[in-house]
């Protein structure tokens, strides 16, 4: 369909854009790769009065080593991110996740940012920043500021970026030599997550030493599981994971569509956290 | 660059198709890239609600708005509001409803247009749709068929009393045959509703040609032949006075057999503008406008002994028309109800459909339209009946299909097939697909618990093709005729304008066409241009559908070649000074008998055709043929088709592991063509089984009104596709050909299916509704598990 009538600019740097979103008011947006935001357009379900495209600001596109940490500029397409070597080495849970979004044509479009800050609870990076304790810095009309993950997804596609705000990019500790797998249930294949599970292991001596598991789409905002986390110290086999992962889908609240009802992605949930912890692990 | 081609050999062979290149380098013409002076653009508005009274309606909000030319409601548009016509009325008794292409005081189905606006621009139009003021008063939805028909429901047409659009009976004699059976089993299958999801929207142009009164329709049609004739009663401009063009139309599967609403009102307010009108359909439209396919409740009833041989078939349906009914939405059915029985023997068939109307988007012909029904049914039931017997499931088979000795063969639904060979179709997918190894690597499964369980599927279908002998239409009271048109024009220089009545969209006639023509003619394939889906350059044809294109066009191309090739021989005659009797044609030169040095090429009588300098008495000058041909019968392909499918039974997840299938089209113009034709076949046929399927709410809301809810497969949901084929010719067609557009689509879904349900069996399942999406799997699973299979 046809959207709206909108302005659009395109600023080059972070203050540029900030500066663009005050002017613009409460209805103006951000706009990344637009692959959620034109849909919404295209389907009047949304008529911002100001497009404000964050899509060539340098500062927001590129990967980078901070020590520490990979900081991932918010406008770095998934492309990008998916074959970048510091992320395959340092993160390789979002690299492997990111491999699953969507089709190579929304791969080049769409940005890492972009889908953070739409924040859909079907979305498959949201669930891998809360499972690697990601960190987000934010620029808004009072500076920037930094928020951890489990302050950033405030609900249902809502986040900590205020309407004024631009997501600049998000900081993932290093954590190399972790086992990663991200384990996607869908129906195509490029379709969304019913269930996503995002698991990241660190073996000690054929045993897992440590867990970080993030779940998609089973609530409104990414759950970590984090008694599944606790219950796999030490976990030397698969039966060992698949007693842990009897308690995936405490905490959740999933919601019934017409792929899946909440019974079954409870299920789903534990089956896939499972698999996901047991791929990790490499067994 | 030219491919060079031995004419005498062009039928049969796989060359790429010629349409190609215009097609894949963007160099054609789309309906929507026509762009005309002076265009208003259409937007329509429609309907949010399934069922309701328009209390109140106003319009006038539109015409402020910037750039908008006009606007129109049922009552603005009055005596214009042509009805959308429906050709096939079943039975004597049947309800037919008014269907105006504005509704009129009541909506009755998401997506029914209810006003149209009109600006210089479709930005301007779409916006000014929110200007337009709709009051509705909401009526109870009528949703399923079910309760559609049960006591005390609402009325779709409160005029009409009830939601009965029809039924039809066909057969008697099944409790005679029950009662002798040791073995009854019934079923009840859900052919789910299906949206043709073409890749082209729809679009439609209509302009008044200025110098004569004459109005041109560019549209994305199948069938513009037919729609022209609607058109002309439709709308009251004289059908000489309309030409409808089909430009090229990306894809239709049936979808784009219609005489849309769009398409009346688009021309009719053209007209009344006296201006272009351009209406181009956007997805979310497509997905409630344009007509759905499948959508039958199926109760399926087969009787046999305890040897397995089958007695009886008995087929109940309930088929949902939608809200209104279109071209053929009563007759999708009964091109199924002859099918039933597929490729067995058996002594009684009853059959009974009911047509039910409900408050959602029309029905029609989909991709084999009626067959897949039928062939899911029986497929699908023959392999209960395995089970039921504890037979091995293509031994069943075996032991009833006619064998290919026993052909023609009049089946117990009253067809005479022709020919066939189900034998060696069958033993050549079991060995393509290595059936005893897939067999055995399933016990092993079963035997270890494996989570991933092995089904193995099969389909062994036939289908009727070449729409259609047209006494046969005549005796199903079908208003029109089923004959195909070819006129074949050679021109002075020597290349060939062969015009034809089929209309293709995505076929790929042209190359087809030629390579028949070719190797009659003995003219190279790339000297032939394939004239068509224009009435002002084609004007008489019956269109593509029914996988008839081939097989009835195929005919006429014969036939206007052959009467081609007997004038030619003629003039050739004379300036060979030798009688016709003598004169043999080989290669694409006229010869004498005896004496091959005295030769007339072809391209030399036209010439002499078109200077008339020196013709026979009674020749006149110019040379071209034309036929028009009757089908005498249909054509019935048939093949055997097999999946191998793997389940997780822990999340009900099912993969297409493996997909062989054997086809027998007969004899084969372009096999690279048939080939193309199979796979995008199967692909909607397993799409069917695994991803499709409309679902409306209880409010009648489409809850699958976008591509990201509404899955279709892509090549990565795919396996490679194991194909081949027999040849077995066709008797009643000259050609030999038979028609292979719906049979991957036909013949998949059971195999997929009967795959699925193979895999489970063990676990206690004996169905699963389709499309089998994983928590329907699990569900089925689960079930089971408690005891509760059916
Ligand atoms: C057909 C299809 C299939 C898809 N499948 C998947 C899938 O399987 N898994 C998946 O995870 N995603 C999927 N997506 C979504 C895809 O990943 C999007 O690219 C992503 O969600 C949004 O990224 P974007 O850069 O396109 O953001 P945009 O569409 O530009 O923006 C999305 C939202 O985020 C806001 N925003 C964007 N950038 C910033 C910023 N820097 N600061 C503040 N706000 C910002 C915008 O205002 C908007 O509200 C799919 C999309 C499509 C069209």
């Amino acid at each position: 369909m046809i959207p709206v009538a909108f302005d659009y600019v395109r600023p080059t740097s972070i203050d540029e854009a900030v500066a663009a979103l005050a002017a613009g008011g409460e209805d103006a947006k951000v706009m990344a790769g637009g692959q959620s935001l034109m849909p919404v357009l295209r389907l009047r379900l949304g008529a911002p009065s100001l497009i404000v495209d964050c899509s060539r600001i340098d500062e927001m596109i590129g990967i980078r080593d901070s020590g520490d940490a990979i900081v991932i500029g918010s406008a770095t397409t998934h492309h990008a991110v998916m074959h970048d070597s510091l992320v395959n080495e340092y993160v390789s849970l979002l690299a492997k996740a990111t491999a699953t979004v969507a089709d190579p044509q929304i791969r080049h479009r769409g940005t890492m940012g972009g889908s953070l800050a739409h924040a859909d609870p079907a979305g498959d990076l949201p669930a891998v920043a809360a499972a690697l304790d990601a960190t987000f810095t934010i620029a808004g009309p009072g500076g920037r500021r930094s928020v951890g993950a489990s302050d950033f997804f405030v609900d249902y596609f809502t986040t900590a970026v205020g309407d004024d705000e631009v997501l600049v990019n998000v900081s993932f500790p290093k954590r190399a030599g972790w086992g990663a797998h991200y384990e996607k249930f869908n129906r195509t294949a490029q379709a969304w997550a019913i269930v996503g599970v995002a698991a990241t292991v660190r073996m000690d001596g054929g045993r897992i030493a440590e867990a970080r598991i993030g779940l998609t789409n089973v609530a409104p905002m990414p759950v970590r599981a984090r008694s599944v986390e606790a219950a796999l110290a030490g976990a030397a086999d698969i039966a060992a994971v698949a007693a842990a992962a009897e308690s995936a889908a405490d905490g959740t609240s999933p919601t019934t569509d017409i792929h899946a009802d909440a019974e079954y992605r409870n299920h789903l949930t534990r089956v896939l956290t499972r698999r996901a912890v047991v791929k990790a692990a490499g067994w | 660059m030219t491919e060079v081609i031995d004419t005498a050999t062009a039928m049969g062979r796989p060359i790429r198709r010629k349409e190609d290149a215009r097609l894949l380098h963007g160099q054609t013409n789309w309906t929507d890239n026509i762009q005309l002076p002076g265009t208003l653009h259409m937007a329509i508005l429609r309907s949010p609600m399934a069922h309701a009274r328009i209390t109140n309606l106003d319009v006038s909000g539109a015409l402020k708005m910037p750039n908008v030319v006009a606007a129109f409601g049922a009552a603005e548009l009055g005596e214009l509001n042509g009805s959308v016509p429906c050709v096939w009325p079943v039975t004597d008794d049947i309800v037919m409803p008014a269907f105006p292409a504005l509704a009129v005081d009541k909506v009755r189905h998401v997506g029914d247009c209810i006003a149209v606006v009109l600006a210089t621009d479709a930005v301007h139009a779409a916006d000014a749709l929110e200007a337009i003021q709709v009051d509705y008063e909401p009526l109870p939805a009528v949703v399923s068929m079910e309760s559609a028909i049960s006591e005390g429901s609402a009325f779709v047409h409160d005029d009409k009393g009830t939601n009965t659009c029809y039924v039809y009976n066909l057969g008697g004699g099944y409790d005679e045959a029950a009662a002798k059976a040791d073995v009854i089993v019934k079923r009840r299958f859900i052919n789910q509703r299906l949206i043709p999801a073409f890749m082209e929207p729809r679009c439609v142009v209509a302009a008044p040609m200025g110098m004569s009164d004459e109005i041109t329709i560019w549209t994305s049609t199948q069938i513009p032949h037919v729609l022209r004739v609607l058109l002309a009663l439709v709308t009251g401009i004289p059908e000489n006075n309309l030409r409808v063009v089909a430009p090229d139309v990306g894809g239709g599967f049936g979808g784009k057999l219609q005489c849309y609403r769009e398409e009346i009102l688009v021309t009719q307010l053209a007209r009344k503008l006296g201006r272009p009108v351009k209406w181009t359909e956007t997805r979310s439209e497509d997905m409630v406008a344009t007509h759905h396919g499948r959508d039958q409740i199926q109760d399926i009833e087969i009787a046999a002994t305890s040897e397995g041989k089958m007695l009886g078939l008995k087929v109940t349906l309930l088929a949902n028309m939608g809200a209104y009914l279109q071209i053929i939405t009563p007759g999708v059915p009964l091109l199924g109800m002859f099918m039933y029985p597929g490729i067995y023997k058996m002594d009684a068939y009853d059959f009974k459909c009911t047509g039910v109307f409900t408050n959602t988007t029309p029905t029609d012909a989909y991709r084999g339209a009626g067959r897949p029904e039928s062939t899911y049914a029986i497929e699908r039931i023959v392999d209960e009946l395995a089970a039921e017997l504890g037979m091995e499931p293509m031994e069943l088979r075996k032991k009833n299909w006619i064998k290919h000795e026993e052909f023609p063969f009049t089946t117990v639904a009253g067809l005479t097939y022709d020919t066939g060979n189900y034998e060696a179709a069958t033993a050549r997918a079991l060995e393509l697909f290595d059936y005893d190894g897939l067999r055995a690597e399933q016990a092993e499964r079963r035997a270890s618990g494996d989570p991933v369980q092995l089904g193995i599927g099969i389909s062994t279908f036939t289908e009727m093709c070449g729409l259609a002998p047209s006494r046969t239409l005549g005796a199903l009271k079908y208003v029109a005729g089923g004959w195909e048109h070819c006129t074949i024009r050679l021109l002075p220089t020597g290349k060939v304008e062969l015009v034809t009545g089929t209309s293709p969209h995505g076929q790929g006639h042209e190359t087809a066409w030629s390579q028949i023509a070719s190797s009659i003619l003995g003219v190279p394939v790339e000297d032939i241009e394939v004239i068509h889906s224009d009435t002002g350059r084609s004007p008489y044809g019956m269109d593509t559908y029914g996988s008839r294109s081939l097989a009835v066009g195929g005919q006429a191309i014969k036939k206007a070649a052959d009467r081609l090739v007997e004038k030619a021989r003629v003039i050739a005659a004379h300036q060979l000074e030798c009688s016709v009797e003598d004169i043999e044609f080989v290669n694409g030169s006229f010869r004498v008998k005896g004496d091959p040095e005295k030769a007339q090429p072809l391209g030399a009588v036209a010439f002499e055709a078109f200077t008339g300098h020196n013709l026979p008495p009674g020749v006149e000058p110019t040379l071209s043929a034309e036929a028009t041909v009757d089908p005498e019968d249909f054509s019935y392909p048939h093949g055997t088709h097999l999946a191998a499918m793997e389940v997780d039974t822990e999340t009900g997840k099912v993969k297409l592991r493996k997909y062989v299938c054997v086809d027998d089209v007969g004899v084969q113009v372009n096999p690279m063509i048939v080939e193309g034709q199979v796979h995008g076949g199967l692909a909607q046929g397993i799409a069917q089984a695994l991803y499709e399927g409309v679902i409306y709410d209880e409010d009648g809301n489409l809850k699958t009104a976008s591509l990201a809810d509404y899955l279709l497969p892509s090549a990565m949901d795919l396996p490679s596709f194991i194909t081949d084929t027999t040849v077995t010719p066709s008797t009643t067609h000259p050609l030999g050909t038979k028609g292979v557009g719906e049979a991957g689509a036909i013949a998949s879904t059971p195999a997929i299916m009967n795959g699925i349900v193979d895999a489970l069996r063990p676990l206690g399942v004996n169905d699963v509704t389709m499309p089998a999406a994983p928590m329907t799997v699990w569900r089925a699973i689960q079930a089971a598990k408690a005891g509760g299979a059916a």
